[in-house]
This record gives C-alpha cells, structure tokens and sequence, in this order.
C-alpha cells in the first residue's frame, strides 16, 4: 500500500482505508490481537443467539462426545459444552477487563502521588508492601467464605493483590521520569505541577502502564478459572470456564472434550492478551515504532 | 511579548561589545545598576550526606560555597572548571531548581530567595534554561512543536491555535529550523537541531537572562560552532543576558565577556574575557589555561601542570582550597582562607600572593611547598 518513490520518499498512503492497511503492515501483532480479541468480545455479547441454554441439564444426552448435535461433547450432566464455552467467554472476559481496569487505574492514581511528593511515598509503599505480603489466592477464598461467591466478589479478590504491583511500577517509572531533564525544563519554564504530571510524566508511563495492564488482564483471567476450579471462584451454576475445567477433571482420561475445549479458549485468550500488550508497547513508543517500520 | 514582536535592532552598535569594555565599566557592572540582570551574593549550597539505615546526615558536601557576581544585559559571564566543582549547581540554583542552602539571588533587582512556588512563576519568564542533553532535556512525547509552545501556553501568550502556531514557527525560523519541523517528534532530529530547538524554547518567553548549561558540549565539534554563534546573534538581537557554564576553554573564550573560574564551590578569579587569557594571576587558572591544547607541535611551552586529583567537596581543605595542589603555595595559604579581592580594577583573584595593586608577575615555584 506504500508508494515508494526513488528518492525513498515514503507518501502517506491514501484514505482512510489506506491508513488503517498501513497500521496493520506496520503493526501486525497489534492488529492480530485485537481481532482476536474483539472477535472473543463478539462471541460474549453475542452468546444467547449463538448458543443454546448452558444450563440446560439432559442426562440422557450425558458425556456424549463431539458430534453435529452437540459441537463440543456434553457434560456430566448432559449440558452442552459448546454452549457452556461461549458463555464462559463472558465470564473471563468481564474479569480480565473489569480486574485490568480497575487496578490500573488506582495503582495509577497512588503510583503518581507517591512517585511525585516524597512524604506520601513512604507511607504508601509500606501499606503496599503490607499488602503484597498477603498470598492472593488465600485472600480470595477468605473473601468468598466472607461475603459468598459472586463474580463481583472474584472481581474485588483478583484486584486487590495486583494494586501494589501497578503501584510499584507507576511509582518507579514516575521516579526516573521525574529526575529527567525534560521535566527539570518544563519546570523552569513555569509548568505547574497538574501540568507536569499529564503532560509529562503520565505520557511516558502510558507505554509500560498499558503493558502492564495486559499481564494484569491476563493473569486475573488465569486466576479466576485457577479460583473456579477450586470452587473459590464464581458460583458453580455459572458457566466459567474455571468451573467447566474443574467439572471435566474427573473424566479427562476418558472424556478430554469436557476440560478440553474451555482449556483451550482459556490458552487462547491469556495469549491473544499478552501477544497485544507487546504489540502495544511496541506501537505506543514511538521511538520503537519507527526502527521497526 | 514574544520575541517575534521584537524590532531585531532597537539598540545601537556601541552596545553591543561588552567584552571591550574598560575595567571601569566592568567595575560598575558589580554594583548592581538598572542594567544588571542577576545579582548573585554569597551562594550556598550543601547537599547532605546520608548514609546507613535511619539515613543520619553524617557530612555535607560543599557544591557551592560563597559564590558572588553579576551580571548585565546584553552580557555573557563564562563560567568555567573542572567536572564536580559546582559550575552545574550554579546554574540550578539561579533557575531555582534547586533550593539555596544560603546566599541571595536577584533577578532584575528583585530577591527572588524568599520567593518560592506560585510566586516564581513571574520571575521564571525572565530566566530560561538552555540544557545540557539536547535529547533527555526534550520531552520524547511532544511534537516539537509542542514543546517549544509549552512555555507559553503556561503564561497564557499562547494566543489559541492560530496565534500560537504563528509565534512558534516565527521562533522555529529565528533558530534556522524549517516551519515542517514542527510536527515532528525530538528523535526524528539530530543532536544540532535539538539543541536549537532546545533554545527556541528558552527564547519562547522573551527572557531576559538564559542560563546554558554546557549548551555544546554533547554537540559535534563542527554543530558547536554553528549553535555557539546562534546564541551570540541572539543574544545581540535581544540583549540577553547569558550565564555560560561550561569546561571547554575555548568555547568559553569564544563566547564570553566576563569569565569567572571555579575550583571546588568557589570563584578562585573574576575578570573580563581578554584579562583572563593573558595575564591569569590565580594559579589554579594558569594551569587551567596551560591545559588548553595548541594546534601546533614545533611551539614548546612552559607548562604548569597540576598534580593529584581534586579533593573531595565532603572534605574541602582547610585555608585555601586550591593549596593541595598549588605549586606556589606558602605557609599562610593552609590556614587563612584567601578572600576574592579585586587586586586590579575590574580583576579578582582569591589568591595570598596577588596583592591590591600589584603588577601580575610570574609567580615563583616552590619545591618545598609540595613536599
């Protein structure tokens, strides 16, 4: 799509077709998981008109293998498997984007403050540490014999221990940034300090925040079905692919389809998530970029 | 009022060599007329030592130590020595990135000490920084454009989008960067064009005083030249006053009209440009000068070459700092502190063996001093 002239003279391609083709040349990892992804977003929103009830129980039906009737085998309890993977998308979907959401956005916020004002820094990374000390999976079962399973409860659970780490690294980025000499220059020339932190500090974090985010996303996918499959996660009437995995286990040798496929999506999305966050660094420093264009 | 704005010529011919003129003039400019645009007396700055578990401050390092000059419109003040004796911290502290340990900074007349945070911000727009690093002093995530507009967007000169962009591309073509540069990011430039850019920021607010610090010395030696006479252009253009930091003896001589040499936090010699390359009267500064290298192999000279390393600033020698090393050094010199006195109209040295009005003869050496 790019016309090269003799004088290595690279024009702009044309449009705005010929643009996002040119992003995709460019950036093909980028491109591949968002499709990817968007494609598993599709398949969440859309899983009522795509699959039957998941919760539908017919013994009759049970640990039948992968037929035309029944694309992914049954169950145990004669549910469709197929059915019970797509909705279990929306399941890990939600958790991984609400659980890299929200940690994000409050590691970024403390990270900030305590990287920027030198007095808040030592009280708040000591409460950080506090709470990296805390085992994630014992806070999470904790958390669910307290207040009961609920994918909200899973939500709060993976979030918490993954905050201190988004703060360790906001606050060690911040701290490197703020000793740069472009900062010392924006200061001279009477930046204020609101200023400083968004037009200075926050733009140049965003490229680790946002692939921090991605291991964020994909590791709170990973836990929540590593909780569902000890029963610590979401509900057992939900279809997550956790629980499915958990269900299956006790048939795996004889019956693979049942831990199978939801094992497989799961695979898929933690790698689809982790192969876009490089992507994404790679795109969103634009001295990276342009080498590799 | 942007720079822009400015009639590039609105002062006369005669004003414009302050390295000519006469010791007397150079004498008034100490005196702090309307004309002066930094008055500095007496800086300090101590950095603390700290060390162990409870971070005790076990010991001060003395990066500035009683530092005191001026300097006037339309001047550059050339301030040279060697790495770690301060120079850098000078320029911080005049900018106020850094907090005064004691001592009184003044800009336009004004005490801006005691002034701290909002109430800066006034006194910021007369005092701008041209940086070391022409790459980690530019923002790699503004558009250079950007960058040069920030300051400013920051006093409310920006003028919206239209008038913004008019007011950056007019400092974008004073700098000699083309107006398709703007939309650029700083790594897609080279050392020179950064550095440009680097002052067509610090030009942005119209200041009166820019602070370089070592504005070449990260440049090739063929950019050196084209942005040294850059500033020298503006610096006539807008009657700048320049504080110029820097270790390269020859850049300093190029660009400078008076030059202050440095040796761990404190002034050793205060004179005008010419004075101090031809009859230097501190040591310290003779062996400075002795350093410098002489593009020609049949001249032979009589060099004065320092021995041992710079001491420590955590530890400075008592009496005069510079006596560890000083081939003239006597008794007096290691315990009784020589003050920067003005021994020739216009010419302060911090030396016991310049005395007021005496003639600047060679000084004897001294095989005892060292042993």
């Amino acid at each position: 799509m790019v016309a090269t002239s003799t004088e290595f003279v690279i024009e702009r391609p044309q449009g705005w077709l010929g643009r996002v083709l040119e992003f995709a040349r460019r950036n093909p990892t980028v491109v591949i998981g968002t499709s990817i992804l968007a494609l598993m977003a599709a398949v969440a929103v859309f899983a009522p008109w795509l699959a039957t009830d998941p919760l539908f129980i017919n013994p009759i039906d049970r640990l039948k293998p992968p037929s035309k009737e029944f694309w992914f085998g049954t169950d145990h309890l004669g549910r469709d498997v197929y059915a019970r993977t797509v909705f279990g998308t929306r399941i890990s979907l939600t958790v991984g984007l609400a659980v890299a959401t929200f940690s994000t956005a409050i590691g970024l916020a403390i990270g900030l403050v305590a990287g920027y004002i030198r007095i808040v820094d030592a009280i708040v990374m000591r409460i950080m540490d506090g709470l990296m000390a805390i085992p994630g999976i014992l806070f999470a079962i904790a958390l669910m014999a307290l207040f009961g399973s609920s994918v909200q409860n899973v939500i709060i659970a993976i979030t918490v221990p993954e905050v201190p780490r988004v703060v360790r690294l906001v606050r060690a980025v911040v701290l490197t940034i703020r000793e740069q000499p472009f900062v010392e220059a924006a200061v001279a020339s009477g930046t204020r300090l609101p200023r400083i932190l968004v037009r200075h500090i926050l733009p140049n974090i965003f490229a680790p925040l946002i692939v921090q985010a991605t291991y964020v996303c994909a590791s709170a996918v990973i836990v929540e079905a590593l909780l569902s499959f000890l029963g610590a996660g979401t509900p057992p009437e939900v279809p997550s692919w956790g629980n499915m995995m958990a269900d299956g286990r006790v048939y795996f040798q004889i019956k693979p389809w049942i831990l199978l496929f939801p094992g497989i999506c799961l695979a898929l999305m933690v790698l689809t998530v982790n192969v876009l966050g490089d992507g994404l660094r790679d795109t969103l420093d634009p001295r990276i970029a342009r080498r590799m264009g | 009022m942007a720079p822009s704005d400015m009639a590039p010529s609105d002062m006369a011919p005669s004003d414009m060599a302050p390295g000519d003129m006469t010791p007397a003039t150079a004498r008034a400019a100490t005196n702090g007329d309307a004309e002066t645009v930094l008055e500095v007396q007496d800086l300090k700055k101590f950095f603390p030592v700290k060390r162990g578990l409870l971070s005790s401050t076990v010991g001060q390092v003395y990066a500035v130590d009683g530092v005191s000059f001026t300097i006037r419109r339309g001047e550059t003040l050339g301030l040279v020595g060697e790495s770690g004796c301060g120079k850098t911290t000078i320029g911080k502290l005049v900018m106020r990135l850094l907090e005064p340990t004691a001592g009184v900074v003044k800009i336009l007349g004004t005490d801006i000490t005691a002034v701290s945070g909002r109430g800066l911000r006034p006194y910021r727009r007369e005092m701008q920084m041209v940086f070391q690093d022409p790459y980690s002093s530019l923002n790699p995530r503004m558009s250079a454009g950007a960058i040069v507009r920030e300051p400013l967007k920051n006093y409310g000169l920006d003028g919206g989008s239209i008038g913004g962009e008019k007011q950056a591309e007019a400092l974008f073509a004073r700098v000699g960067l083309k107006r398709e540069h703007m939309a650029k990011y700083p790594h897609e430039f080279s050392g020179g064009q950064r550095q440009r850019l680097g002052i067509a920021r610090a030009l942005a607010l119209n200041p009166s005083l820019i602070v370089a610090d070592e504005p070449v010395s990260a440049l090739d030696v063929s950019v050196q030249a084209q942005v040294i006479n850059l500033l020298m252009d503006l610096q006539v253009e807008y009657r700048l006053a320049f504080l110029f930091i820097s270790h390269d003896l020859a850049v300093v001589e190029h660009i400078s009209h008076r030059v202050a040499v440095m040796y761990l936090g404190k002034i050793v010699e205060l004179t005008d440009k010419r004075t101090l390359f031809t009859t230097p009267l501190h040591p310290y500064t003779e062996a400075l000068l002795a350093a410098v290298p002489v593009p020609d192999p049949e001249i032979s000279r009589q060099r004065l070459i320092l021995e041992g390393d710079v001491p420590s600033p955590i530890n400075p020698p008592s009496g005069c700092r510079f006596h560890t090393r000083c081939p003239y050094a006597v008794e007096r010199c290691r315990h009784e502190e020589p003050p920067l006195i003005e021994v020739q109209p216009g010419h302060a040295v911090a030396c016991h063996l310049r005395e007021v009005g005496a003639p600047p003869i060679k000084l004897e050496k001294r095989a005892s001093a060292t042993a």
